[in-house]
């Protein structure tokens, strides 16, 4: 059940916005793709997802030739970025979604699907607000939510668009352990997409740094920060002391005077 | 201590000016004509009023107009849903073009649009030796009318929804796919439950106007007297004839329907008021 993705290319009408990638990921491995903003990681992951589609290259995953699984056959749990829960939904609803609209043999009965849906919102940390509305709850239980309608596809592969991108930094913090937790739990191949390195490295087995619509790096995350590969690689890492120095000296400019 | 006022909000007497203003002339515009319509029916007794209505002629425009409406507002729905649906979850060449095509009915006068179906399904028309041989009317009969309150009103239920699904975005439709779900089921109970109010509202306006639309259907209608007269042609009829009476009370039969739309609206809004705010964009 590994992911190989070869060679992929893919051009907006515009941009190209890969540019001939490939990397290989085994089952069970939590991958992160980083770099800054258009640099073609969240188009690599709409393309794992079936939301997209290369114009040359190819994705193997579980010993499928994965660009010919149409997206709703994949059992892809897809994590949106603004998370996209179904508004007039409830909780429940919107977790249970995915099971109910299962063709109906393979349909999980009401009763089934309610016991499904208590499982899932323990295990996010939601018991109690399966009645409410996604607006009535804060951004990490939306986040949560979002997660938790993902699973209950119960997924081949998670996919993970900024999962923390619109959060603050102390919930971004216990979400992101609590995340690593579940995935070791679930067993599953993971992808996230961020912009933050420091989350990358810290939440994943494998990174990929991407820049430009090509993978500058792809390895642990021990080897890159050991080695980086390209220039680009180097200032990318290099990045957070960077910045925060820069923010501290203009804090001092401005205040000092 | 001083008392500071909100900086978006204004002095005390402009509000008032402002106010007036707007009242004055939503009395002149909106109410005194309304007003008028229902006084000038009722002006000889109610009992005379219904006369006016009650004969066999009003009730065949009566009837006429609601049949019109009621084949042509489910169809423009159900169009306009489509054409909405198209142009604003998916990207395709021509997409400009089509979104300008569907204004044109708003900026074509009414007697044009109905003058374009004279000439294609007349009888010097396009098709019109071929419709005769087939016995099938459409000039100055039920399917003309219904096809020029069509075009009339198509842009209606489209006008409303396009905004609103562009805004909405493809995430909660890609979610749903990715879900497992098909593209009718992602249609029923994804996108359609966004859409409904907006929906709502374009088919109530689209009524509205298919109810009191003139120009387009007086040039295909014929002015056949209780068989293509709808009720605003019967009305113009009446006034000509010096029968005020009958037509303000055939008007205000319209103006009723009219009213009895905004307040079906008003009800349905206010009974979910809870639910429109929940899929309200948060």
């Amino acid at each position: 059940m590994s992911l190989v993705v070869d060679s992929v290319v893919k051009r907006f009408e515009r941009f190209p916005a890969l540019n001939g990638v490939s990397l290989t990921a085994p089952q069970g491995a939590f991958l992160a793709l980083v770099g800054p903003s258009g640099s073609g990681k969240t188009t690599l992951l709409r393309i794992l997802g079936g939301l997209e589609f290369p114009d040359s290259g190819s994705v193997h995953f579980a010993d499928l030739n994965w660009l010919d699984v149409p997206a709703r056959d994949r059992r892809a749990g897809f994590v949106f970025q603004q998370y996209a829960l179904f508004k007039h939904m409830t909780v429940a609803q919107n977790i249970g979604f995915g099971l109910s609209v299962r063709p109906r043999r393979q349909r999980p009965s009401r009763r089934e699907i309610a016991r499904r849906v208590e499982e899932l919102l323990a295990l996010v940390q939601l018991e109690g607000f399966a009645k409410r509305y996604p607006n009535q709850l804060s951004g990490g239980q939306r986040q949560r939510v979002a997660l938790a309608r993902a699973l209950a596809i119960e997924p081949r592969l998670l996919l993970l668009d900024e999962p923390f991108g619109a959060l603050d930094a102390k919930v971004r913090k216990e979400l992101r352990g609590w995340l690593r937790a579940l995935h070791e739990r679930m067993g599953i191949t993971s992808v996230f997409v961020t912009h933050d390195q420091e989350e990358a490295f810290a939440l994943a087995d494998l990174v990929a740094i991407m820049n430009a619509g090509k993978i500058e790096q792809y390895g642990t995350p021990e080897d890159v920060r050991r080695a980086p590969k390209t220039a680009f690689v180097a200032e990318f890492l290099e990045i957070v002391p960077h910045q925060k120095s820069a923010a501290g000296q203009y804090r001092n400019d401005r205040y000092s005077t | 201590m001083k008392h500071w006022r909100s900086p978006t909000s204004d002095h005390p007497l402009t509000r008032l000016v402002f106010m007036l203003i707007a009242v004055s002339v939503v009395a002149t515009f909106l109410v005194l004509p309304l007003a008028t319509v229902f006084s000038e029916a009722l002006s000889k007794g109610f009992s005379v009023a219904w006369t006016a209505v009650d004969e066999p002629d009003a009730r065949a425009a009566i009837r006429l107009t609601l049949m019109v409406a009621a084949i042509a507002v489910p169809l423009n729905a159900a169009f306009g849903l489509a054409a909405s649906w198209a142009i604003a979850k998916f990207d395709f060449r021509g997409k400009q073009f089509l979104t300008t095509l569907i204004d044109l009915p708003f900026s074509i006068s009414p007697v044009v649009s109905g003058l374009i179906y004279v000439l294609i399904f007349g009888l010097q028309g396009w098709l019109g030796s071929t419709l005769r041989d087939w016995d099938f009317k459409v000039i100055f009969a039920l399917p003309g009318i219904v096809l020029a309150t069509m075009f009339v009103t198509f842009p209606f239920v489209v006008r409303e929804l396009i905004p609103l699904m562009t805004d909405q975005g493809r995430d909660e439709e890609e979610a749903a796919t990715s879900l497992g779900a098909s593209g009718f089921q992602t249609f029923l109970r994804v996108t359609l439950p966004n859409i409904k109010w907006g929906l709502l509202y374009g088919v109530l306006l689209c009524n509205a106007r298919a109810m009191g639309e003139f120009g387009a259907v007086s040039v295909v209608s014929g002015h056949i007297r209780g068989l293509t007269d709808t009720m605003p042609l019967h009305v113009e009829v009446l006034y000509n004839e010096y029968q005020y009476v009958g037509a303000f009370a055939v008007a205000s039969i319209l103006a009723l329907l009219a009213i009895l739309t905004l307040v079906f609206k008003s009800l349905l809004e206010w009974h979910f008021a809870d639910e429109i705010a929940a899929t309200h964009r948060h």
